[in-house]
This record gives structure tokens, C-alpha cells and sequence, in this order.
């Protein structure tokens, strides 16, 4: 790894009482990267994740954007900044879409252009449904509006909280491989938390698996898949076996 | 149309007003104060269980209750600060409505936040919003239905019980249903219950408007909604034109039975003839009215010698009524500054009676024999005298007791004694009830009550108004005790009803210039 950090975890520690969601964790990631977290449920991806743009304060470490700690700036500050997409979504149900969307510019009372037809038309939508209502959405339409309003201000980082992962397996590959695009078209660095082991591998250039708080492994999809650590081994087995009785059909 | 029905329509217009705006009033404040408080209590566990619990505190306190409770706290507030508190009137009742408005606003409120779906929380702060910018923009709009609820419930309870307003002397609709009630004019009770319901259903209609609106996001409907509820609220703040007179305005007091009401009308009517402009405050409790105008709350009012002796003096003594009111003159003077312009001319004692019969049946002509016969008897009272010194002298004197004793607002307390609930009742001697119903007054041979001379009684500051006591000397030593019976029985019989209003027309008829 050459290129200069773009984020980084410097002994990153987060407890909850006497449970350790993070433990000493330190990672680099460059910029243009798409990373992928993955691991069990409660490895600490989730914590990670929100440690970066501080939804969920660090017991103990730092984390640094572009070389500045991202504790000496105000938190809806350094949010701004980043584009954060979750499971949940979490459109604004009294606002339509393109008030969504425009909603990030409002925040900080830019005079920037209106962007809701390109960043619409980014996310592969018609510019008809700006004037919906998020109700009248179906899911993916949805999470493509969500991943628009985190673009909308222009991030060069994404969070990006199992983004996909309550969508149909139809919808989840082709809104996967469509973001996959959009990454290296607008040369975003991206970090990805998802519990499916077979898209981390297939969408990201890098794949990180996390164990009770710690780094277990860290490496590229192919590497990866050619671990002989046994719990590294357990999760790439699962795809790979079913990948194999597909095959077999 | 009836001209009792054509007084209290007359009188709906001004009393609407002043309900809308003590109502109005009240349920602002109490969003002013609620809504951060909800906020608060919503983000604050340790704020909100005080707050919710301290809120459901006060809604458990009858309204009548706390309205009674902030007239004596005002007055005490007043007396420590040394600042002129308004103890009477819009104050207390402003107060009191205020604290019961607060429940559901708050209630309502954090459960509105509480509410919002999690998700749009996590989303706002990722997208970059500070505390305030969610607050304004996601957590306050989607919480709006459920918040208007609250306000609308408030509303609608603060309607109601601002009739209960006229007991703490602000004017309301409910002086139409407790006056009505006093005199049993059924017509102004329906008149003040229809126009407080009417009110309520009005104001809780436009804010359902509202609510739909916000739920539905619909302009017109929130434009329409509180473009009326603002007409209304209006319509209450800005005062009627074409009053006429200009002068200063005079507040007049009256307790809560007919002499007082018909009294009090007389001596609105001198009064506007020497161009005041007046206002009343009804159904005050006998130490309430006194105090009250030693406060200068009230200017001016009519109570009874033997009252003022043993309640706001403290004496136990029962001197002729001349000496009596003499002393009088000078203590209230003295003390309050208070100035006694004269008596009236008819004594409303405490008398206790009985129905003739009865009374001949059972051989009692006095209190002695009343002492020997009570225990067989039921004594019925009205809502002062059990607790009034009067009560503890004639009770000792004579070592009265009866098998049961209760107590009834003056009107229902003769039904009890024509019914026969009651033996033996606390009457009023100048009352046209005791003849109309046939009524005997038990003799005091030991001279255990006092005389209850009715005077007339200035505040401090109308004292030495010449105006005033030129307009009101009229009434000094006018009034017999024929008359003032006359007068009652006018407007306390079943058959062909006086309004208070018509009968002191009759009482002091004078030719208004």
C-alpha cells in the first residue's frame, strides 16, 4: 500500500461496559479504495464504520480523514462531508424526493446548482419520481434515492452501513454492480459493512474481516479466498460450495 | 322571545369574548411552556419522569380546585412582595387554565418525538444536521399531527373548565350557568352550556382541520384552520366599539345568591347613569369579596354587618346594630381602608326556619325549644354557615345538635326544607322564600346572632370618589326589607321568573338621564 492514508484508525477501542465492541484496532485506507467489512454479527463492523463519521464515539484511538482528526471538527461538520447510506434508509417521509435530496445543500445554505436530475439520473432513476413521496417507492427506488442524497454533497468518502441488505437478491446484485460504477466513475474511496461474504468479495478491491473486535484478516478478494486461517476459510466457504452445487445443476 | 332569554343573549356576545380570550390565552401559554418542555423531556430521561409526573399531578386537582388555589397564592404573593398582584379575575383563572392546558400539550409532545421512526433520526444526523436543524426539519414536521392532538385536547378542556372562571371573578360563560343555576333561570344556564359547547366544538373542529392538513400536507387545509381560529381569537382581543361610555371603569361585586346579583345590578345601573362604565365580578364566597376589595380587585360591593363583625373582625360579641355598624365604619377603615358608605335600610340575618307545621308539630318557637327537639331533626345549611363563627356562637349558646347536617347552595337548600330533606334550614330573613313557602323563623332569645345590616362597602382607592358616592348615596336607607323581599321572590319563584336585572329595575326604579 503506497498511496497515502486517506482514513485512518490509530488504536481504536470502543466498550460498552465490560464488552468490547473494538479492540486496538489501526487500519489505512487509501483514497479510490472500495473496502469491504465484513465478519460475524457484533465483530464490531457497525462500531467501526460509525466511528469515522462519529455517530458512535471511540472509548480509546483516533481516527484521521485526509490527515486531520476528525475529533477537532464539529460532528455535523465532518458528516457533511461524507456520504452515509444504512440498511435502514432513512428518507425523510414529509419531504419528496427531491427535497431528500436537496435537503444536504439546505443544511449548510449553499447556493450551489440544483443537482437532483444528474444525481437522479446517477443513480439510474427517471426524473419523474422526484416529485414522489418516499411511500410511494418500492425498496430499491428507495435505497437509490438514499445513495443520491449521499452524494448530493459532493463526498468524497461513502460509509456504507449492509446498504443493500434488505433488498431482493435481484435488486441488491444490480444496485451492488450499479454503485460499484458509480465509485470508480467519481473516484470515491468507499467502506462497506455487509454480512454477505459473496458480495464483499465480488464488489470490493479489498476485504477486511473483523473477529470480536479485532482485525482477523485483511487482504484483496483473491488472497483472501486462498487463506488458511480456519475462520477466514469457514466464511469463503460458504459461497464457494454454493457457487460449486449451482454449477453442478 | 322571553325577556330572560333575551338577557342572556344579550349578555353571550361580551362573556364569548372574554371565555375565547382567558381559553385562548391559557392554551398559548401552556404551548409556550409545553412544547419545550416536551422537547426537553423527550431527549431527557431524568426531566421527563418529574415533568410528566408533576403535569399528571395538577390534571388530578379539580379545575375548581386550583382556580380556588391561585386566588389565595396571588393574594399572599401580593402582600409579600408589596407589588399590586391582581388576586381576582384574570390572573388566577389565566394561571390555573394555563397548568391544566399542560398535561396533554406535553404528553403529546414527547410522545410525538419518542415516536419518530428511529431511522429518519439516523439519517438526519449522517447527512450532517445539528440538534436544531433536526428539530426544526425532521423531528417538530413529522410530530406535528400528533402534537396538535395534544393541543387540541388541551383546547378543548380549557373551554370547559374556564366556565369554572367566574367563581375566581373573571367573567366567562359560566356566569351564565352559575347565576342561572342560583336563581334557577334554566334558560341562562342552557345559553351559557350551548355557548361554552359551541365554542369548544368550534375550536376543536378548526384545529382537527389543521391537524388533517399536516397529516395530509395539505396548505389549504392548515391556511383555512388557523386562518379562523386568528379571526377568532380576534374577534376576543379587540374590545367592542359603540360601548358609549367613556368613563372610569368600576368593578362590582356580588356573592353568589339572588339579593346579591339583583344588588349588584342596582348598583351597575347608578353607576352607568353617572357615566362609569362598570364590570362585574359574581359568585365570590363571603372572606373572598371582602378581601377582594380591601385588595382593590373589586371597587364596590354589598355585605351584611354581622358578617364583616365575626368573620373579618374576629368578634364574638353581638352590640346593637347601630353601635354595631359604627364600629364597623371606623375598624374597616382603619385596618383596610376600606370606607362603609352606609346601610342600605334591611338586615339580611341568619334565621334559622322551619315549615309551619312542622314547627307546630314538634312545639318549637325558638332555639331553646329547636335545642330540645334537634336531635330527631335534619338541619340544612347553606355552604358557609357550618363553617362560619355565627354557627359555633348559636351552637354554644343554645348546645344545639341534630341527628345530621348538610349543606346546599342557597336555592336547593329551600327545596330541602319544602321537600322535606331538611327540618330546619339556615334561612335569610329578607329572602321572599320564607313567606312564599311558609316558612316560620325560630326566635333567638338569647341574642346569639348579630345583626346583618346590609351595607354598602367602598374599595380603598374608591373611598373618597365623590362621584361615586354621589352616585350611590341614592341607595342608602332606600331599600325596606318588604322591598328587598319583594325583589327576591321575583327572581327566585317557579312562576313567572324575574331576571336579577329586571328586578332591581324594580327595586330602584329611577329615570336613567
Amino acid at each position: 500500500m503506497n498511496a497515502p492514508p486517506f482514513v485512518e484508525l490509530v488504536g481504536l477501542s470502543k466498550r460498552h461496559g465490560v464488552h468490547v465492541a473494538l479492540d486496538d484496532v489501526s487500519l489505512s485506507i487509501a483514497a479510490g479504495e472500495f473496502a469491504a467489512l465484513v465478519g460475524p454479527s457484533g465483530s464490531g463492523k457497525t462500531t467501526l464504520l460509525k466511528s469515522i463519521n462519529r455517530l458512535v464515539e471511540p472509548s480509546g484511538g483516533s481516527v484521521r480523514l485526509d490527515g486531520r482528526d476528525v475529533g477537532d471538527m464539529p460532528a455535523h461538520e465532518l458528516r457533511r462531508r461524507i456520504g452515509y447510506v444504512f440498511q435502514g434508509i432513512g428518507l425523510f417521509p414529509h419531504m419528496t424526493v427531491a427535497e431528500n435530496i436537496r435537503i444536504v445543500p439546505r443544511l449548510t445554505a449553499s447556493e450551489a446548482p440544483d443537482r437532483v436530475a444528474e444525481l437522479l439520473d446517477l443513480v439510474a432513476l427517471p426524473a419523474d419520481i422526484a416529485a414522489r413521496y418516499p411511500r410511494a417507492l418500492s425498496g430499491g427506488q428507495a435505497q437509490r434515492v438514499g445513495v443520491a442524497r449521499a452524494l448530493a454533497a459532493g463526498p468524497k468518502l461513502m460509509l456504507m452501513d449492509e446498504p443493500f441488505g434488505a433488498l431482493d437478491p435481484v435488486t441488491r446484485d444490480a444496485l451492488g454492480r450499479a454503485y460499484r460504477a458509480l465509485h470508480d466513475r467519481l473516484g470515491l474511496t468507499t467502506l462497506m459493512v455487509t454480512h454477505d461474504i459473496a458480495e464483499a468479495l465480488l464488489l470490493a478491491d479489498r476485504i477486511i474481516v473483523l473477529s470480536e473486535g479485532r482485525v482477523r484478516a485483511d487482504a484483496a478478494p483473491a488472497r483472501l479466498v486462498a487463506s488458511d486461517d480456519p475462520e477466514v476459510r469457514r466464511m469463503v466457504d460458504v459461497p464457494r460450495r454454493q457457487a460449486q452445487r449451482l454449477a453442478a445443476l | 322571545m322571553s325577556p330572560a332569554l333575551a338577557e342572556a343573549l344579550a349578555e353571550l356576545p361580551d362573556l364569548a369574548r372574554a371565555h375565547l380570550l382567558l381559553s385562548g390565552s391559557a392554551v398559548a401559554i401552556g404551548v409556550i411552556l409545553g412544547l419545550p418542555l416536551a422537547i426537553l423531556s423527550a431527549r431527557n430521561r431524568r426531566v421527563r419522569a418529574p415533568v410528566l409526573g408533576l403535569a399528571g399531578l395538577i390534571q388530578t386537582v379539580p379545575a375548581l380546585a386550583l382556580l380556588a388555589l391561585f386566588y389565595p397564592m396571588l393574594l399572599i404573593l401580593g402582600q409579600a412582595t408589596g407589588l399590586s398582584i391582581p388576586a381576582l379575575g384574570f390572573l388566577p383563572a389565566l394561571i390555573a387554565l394555563s397548568l391544566y392546558a399542560l398535561l396533554p400539550i406535553v404528553r403529546n409532545g414527547v410522545a410525538a418525538l419518542q415516536g419518530v421512526d428511529s431511522g429518519v433520526l439516523e439519517a438526519a444526523d449522517g447527512i450532517g444536521m445539528t440538534r436544531r436543524q433536526r428539530l426544526a426539519m425532521v423531528e417538530l414536521p413529522l410530530g406535528a399531527p400528533v402534537i396538535l392532538a395534544g393541543i387540541r385536547t388541551a383546547a378543548v378542556w380549557t373551554i370547559g373548565a374556564a366556565t369554572l372562571a367566574t367563581t375566581v371573578g373573571q367573567s366567562s360563560l359560566g356566569n351564565l350557568i352559575f347565576s342561572g343555576l342560583q336563581t334557577e333561570n334554566w334558560v341562562r344556564v342552557l345559553v351559557g352550556c350551548a355557548g361554552a359547547a359551541a365554542l369548544a366544538l368550534g375550536v376543536d373542529g378548526l384545529l382537527a382541520l389543521v391537524e388533517a392538513g399536516l397529516k395530509r400536507r395539505s396548505r389549504w387545509r392548515i391556511g383555512t384552520g388557523l386562518a379562523l381560529l386568528a379571526a377568532a381569537l380576534a374577534f376576543a382581543f379587540v374590545p367592542l366599539s359603540g360601548r358609549g361610555a367613556s368613563g372610569a371603569k368600576i368593578v362590582v361585586g356580588a356573592k353568589n345568591f339572588s339579593e346579591q346579583y339583583i344588588l349588584a345590578s342596582a348598583i351597575e345601573r347608578r353607576l352607568q347613569a353617572a357615566g362609569f362604565r362598570t364590570e362585574r365580578r359574581d359568585n365570590l364566597g363571603s372572606t373572598v369579596a371582602y378581601q377582594a376589595l380591601a385588595a382593590g380587585d373589586i371597587d364596590v360591593y354589598v355585605d351584611y354587618s354581622g358578617t364583616l363583625w365575626t368573620n373579618i373582625l374576629d368578634r364574638t360579641d353581638t352590640p346593637p346594630p347601630e353601635a354595631m355598624r359604627a364600629a364597623l365604619a371606623t375598624a374597616l377603615a382603619e385596618r383596610d381602608g376600606v370606607r362603609l358608605l352606609g346601610a342600605l335600610g334591611f338586615e339580611n340575618a341568619y334565621v334559622l326556619a322551619m315549615r309551619r307545621e312542622r314547627a307546630a308539630a314538634l312545639g318549637v318557637d325558638s332555639l331553646d325549644d329547636l335545642a330540645r327537639a334537634g336531635p330527631r331533626l335534619h338541619l340544612g345549611a347553606d355552604l358557609e354557615f357550618l363553617t362560619r363563627p355565627e354557627w359555633r356562637a348559636v351552637r354554644g349558646a343554645y348546645g344545639l345538635r341534630f341527628a345530621g347536617q348538610r349543606s346546599y347552595s342557597p336555592t336547593f337548600m329551600y327545596r330541602a326544607v319544602a321537600d322535606g330533606s331538611a327540618d330546619v334550614i339556615t334561612a335569610f330573613s329578607s329572602d321572599g322564600r320564607i313567606a312564599s313557602l311558609d316558612l316560620v323563623t325560630l326566635a333567638d332569645p338569647r341574642r346569639a346572632l348579630p345583626s346583618y345590616d346590609a351595607v354598602l362597602l367602598l374599595s380603598p382607592r374608591r373611598a373618597a370618589d365623590p362621584q361615586v358616592t354621589a352616585a350611590l348615596a341614592p341607595l342608602v336607607g332606600a331599600i325596606p326589607v318588604e322591598r328587598m323581599r319583594r325583589a327576591n321572590l321575583m327572581v327566585d319563584r317557579d312562576a313567572d321568573k324575574r331576571t336579577p336585572d329586571e328586578a332591581a329595575r324594580w327595586l330602584d326604579p329611577f329615570a336613567l338621564r
